[in-house]
Order: structure tokens, then C-alpha cells, then sequence
């Protein structure tokens, strides 16, 4: 992960519920209007949420870090992740 | 265990890391605690007059004549729809507040390593605390059988958080009375807990799938969150906004449905087919009730008004456990890390603890 420095990678864990749905609008807005580069990919493959050890959906994992399990985050969460 | 019933899906919590001091957090909290004190007594108030409100109503103020099947029907509705929607509110704030305290992390590190026995208990009561949405049942599942839960807590767990939920309380005691409501919650619970623990004594962890047992679940350094009070508070009231703006149109039409049965359906209209003496009832009540869509809060208004005319309590009970315990997309999704063997067995023990409880209670009620 560390070829493009500032290229962050954020995963957005979630089988896709109402709730998956939500959290990845709001990680895109927010990086969006905070103007970051950033891959967000969405992983809907329960077999591969497992493997990042979540016990919950929506999860956020921000350059490999585990930010938030269970819950939509907060836009001022996400600001501060997202922030080095 | 309900896909569709995914009310306490992933409560929000805010997360602020704010460091009060002791002292801080005291006066913080003698302050929601004078705010509440007249909250709950205006909301006490309220509802005390709720039946003098729904019989003017419907006798003084829509002029309905008394005694008969509309008017019946509307003082039924105006009657039920804002004490349990009340109810609700209050009970799922509290829940809202409890569940502040637990999170799937902190269960799971409660039911590691435990003993069977005594974890299939620990493991039930913490079903009904812990905030569980489920739609991440299998990333639970298989967090928790990697790392040290055994295989038959787990399922006590399982079967727990979505039977035995705060909005079946609420109907059941606002509907039923407490004593309908208490040998739900008793009942629910001993089935998640024997359920559990026949699973696991029945040693079927070959059972699940393989890729499950390669993962390295577990200690994934999220960080604990440290919550005050305010942002408890503030918990319970996400999960009101949430829980209780998901479900009261459910509610509202549940009562409605039962309305119209309290004022149409002949006394004693359901006895021959869901009463007492109809023993085939119960088997096809939860038949019946393992496909079905709904939840709680649809479910148990309809139940009421069946039970006013001539359905028996056990076969009702039956019916509704099944409903909201026992749900086939759950088992799909489950399908995919447990093999057909176990599934069967966690449908058919489940089921089995259901069909003797709605005969108990046809025996004994």
C-alpha cells in the first residue's frame, strides 16, 4: 500500500444493508468535498469482511486500520481519519 | 432471527473521546437525571389518560354510537396505537442506554474460553444487552468461534439477541400484561440457552465450513471508545430515532389490523382453529411462522386481537417465536459458514424448544 504515499486507501466492509449503503455515500462525500485522493473500494463478500476480524457491518478500514465497526460514522469522524 | 427485522441494525453511537473529570461527569449526570425526573412524569401523566382520551374520542367527539363493531374498533386503535408507540419510545431509550455499555467486542471477550454450561447462560442474557444487527451475523459468527467462544455459546448468543428483543417486550407487556411478557422473555431465553448447549454437545464444529477456521479473527486493535454520559444519552436517543422511526409503521398497522379483528371477528371465532384443543395448531403455527417476513412490532398486535377471540396463548406464543427467531433468508446467509447439517440442526433444535413451549403453555394456560 505504500507505492503512492498519499494515495489512501479506505475499504468500506458491509454485505450490502441499508446501512453499508449509507456509510459508503457519506466516506465518499466527505472525501469528496475534503478534496483527498483516496481508493474507496466496497467489499461485499462476507468471506473477505470476515477476514479483516470485524464482528459488524458497516465497517470503515482506512489504510489497513480498522476506524469503525457496526455503525455509520460521523462526517467529523471521517474528517479526522482521513487527516494526517 | 430476522434479516428483515433488522431494527437495532448498527445503532449509531457518537464517539467522542472527551476526558471529563470525575467530578465533571457527577454534575453531568445529576443534571439528566433532574431533566428526567419531570420528563417521566408528564410522560406518566399522559399516559394514565390515554383510555379516557380514546373513549372522548370516539363517544363524544366523533359522536360513534357505543356497543358497536366501528366504534369498538376506533376506541381499540386510539386506545393502543399511542400507549404502545409510548412504551416503545421509553424502552428502547433505555435499552438505547444499557446497550452503551456493551459491544460485540466486549461480549465476545466476556464469552472466551468460558465453560459450557455457565457460558450458554452468560451468553443468552448478554444477547438481549449487546447491540446485534443481523445483517453481520456471520462476521459475529465467525469472530466468535475463532477466537475461543465454543460453538454452542455462539449459537446461544445467536438465537438470543434477535427473539428475545426489546420490541416484542414492549407489545407483549403493553398488550398482554407483565405476566405474558415475563414468560416470553423466561421462555426465549431458556431456549437460546438449551438450544446452545445441545449444539454443542452434539460437537458439529466439522460442521462449519472450512475456509471459517483459517481466519485470524479477532484482536483487530479498534480502539475501546470511552463514553460519558452525554454521549449515552445521546446513544439512546439515535436509538430511538432509529429503532422506533423504522418500526411504528408497523406498529400503527399491526393495531389497525387488530382493531378490525377486536371489532369484527366474532367471540370465539379462532378457538376451533388455534385453540386449545386443536393440537395440530402448534406444529403448523411455527411452520407457518418460519417464512414469514415479519417482526415483532407488525406481528404482535395481530397476535393480541387472535387471542381475544378464542386462539390459545401456547399456540400464539409458538407461532410468534417462530416468526421472529426462525427466518429462512437468515439461514441462507448462515448457509455460508455452517453446512447444511448444522443448519438443519440449529432449525430443528430451535424449533423443536418452540413446539414445546406452545404446548406447555396450552397445558398450563
Amino acid at each position: 500500500m505504500m507505492q503512492e504515499l498519499d494515495f489512501m486507501e479506505i475499504k468500506i466492509l458491509g454485505p450490502g444493508c441499508p446501512k453499508c449503503k449509507q456509510t459508503e455515500e457519506i466516506v465518499r462525500q466527505v472525501i469528496a468535498d475534503e478534496g483527498i485522493a483516496a481508493d474507496v473500494e466496497k467489499v461485499t463478500d462476507i468471506m473477505k469482511i470476515a477476514g479483516y476480524g470485524v464482528f459488524g457491518t458497516p465497517a470503515v478500514i482506512v489504510d489497513g486500520e480498522v476506524k469503525c465497526v457496526g455503525k455509520i460514522p460521523k462526517k467529523e469522524d471521517i474528517k479526522t481519519w482521513i487527516k494526517k | 432471527m430476522k434479516i428483515i427485522n433488522n431494527t437495532q441494525c448498527c445503532n449509531a453511537a457518537s464517539n467522542n473521546h472527551n476526558n471529563e473529570y470525575t467530578s465533571d461527569k457527577k454534575n453531568v449526570m445529576r443534571r439528566y437525571i433532574l431533566y428526567a425526573i419531570p420528563v417521566l412524569v408528564i410522560w406518566w401523566l399522559i399516559y394514565q389518560r390515554l383510555s379516557d382520551f380514546s373513549r372522548a374520542v370516539t363517544y363524544t367527539f366523533l359522536n360513534l354510537p357505543e356497543g358497536n363493531h366501528l366504534s369498538s374498533a376506533v376506541e381499540f386503535f386510539l386506545f393502543e396505537t399511542p400507549k404502545v408507540l409510548m412504551l416503545l419510545i421509553l424502552v428502547v431509550f433505555g435499552v438505547g442506554i444499557v446497550r452503551s455499555f456493551f459491544t460485540p467486542e466486549k461480549t465476545r471477550k466476556i464469552l472466551a474460553g468460558k465453560k459450557e454450561s455457565a457460558g450458554n447462560i452468560l451468553a443468552a442474557l448478554l444477547g438481549i444487552v449487546t447491540p446485534f444487527c443481523s445483517c453481520s451475523a456471520v462476521p459475529l459468527f465467525i469472530g466468535f468461534v475463532t477466537t475461543g467462544v465454543p460453538l454452542g455459546v455462539t449459537f446461544s448468543f445467536l438465537i438470543s439477541a434477535p427473539m428475545v428483543n426489546e420490541i416484542a417486550l414492549v407489545l407483549l407487556y403493553g398488550l398482554f400484561g407483565w405476566k405474558i411478557a415475563a414468560i416470553y422473555l423466561g421462555t426465549g431465553l431458556l431456549i437460546a440457552m438449551i438450544a446452545g448447549w445441545v449444539i454443542g454437545r452434539l460437537r458439529m464444529e466439522r460442521h462449519l465450513e472450512e475456509w471459517v477456521l483459517q481466519i485470524q479473527a479477532g484482536g483487530n486493535g479498534m480502539v475501546e471508545e470511552n463514553l460519558n454520559w452525554t454521549n449515552r444519552i445521546q446513544y439512546g436517543i439515535d436509538a430511538v430515532k432509529e429503532i422506533v422511526g423504522k418500526v411504528w409503521f408497523y406498529v400503527v398497522l399491526g393495531i389497525a389490523v387488530g382493531a378490525g379483528i377486536h371489532g369484527y371477528v366474532p367471540e370465539g371465532f379462532m378457538a376451533s382453529i388455534m385453540g386449545k384443543g386443536a393440537w395440530w395448531s402448534v406444529p403448523i403455527a411455527v411452520l407457518i411462522g418460519i417464512p414469514m417476513y415479519s417482526n415483532a412490532a407488525g406481528i404482535i398486535p395481530v397476535v393480541h386481537a387472535l387471542i381475544e377471540k378464542g386462539a390459545a396463548l401456547g399456540t400464539v406464543l409458538a407461532f410468534m417465536m417462530a416468526v421472529i427467531a426462525l427466518s429462512l433468508p437468515e439461514m441462507v446467509i448462515l448457509r455460508k459458514v455452517l453446512k447444511p447439517a448444522l443448519i438443519a440442526t440449529f432449525a430443528g433444535v430451535v424449533g423443536f424448544g418452540i413446539l414445546i413451549v406452545g404446548y406447555l403453555f396450552n397445558m398450563l394456560i
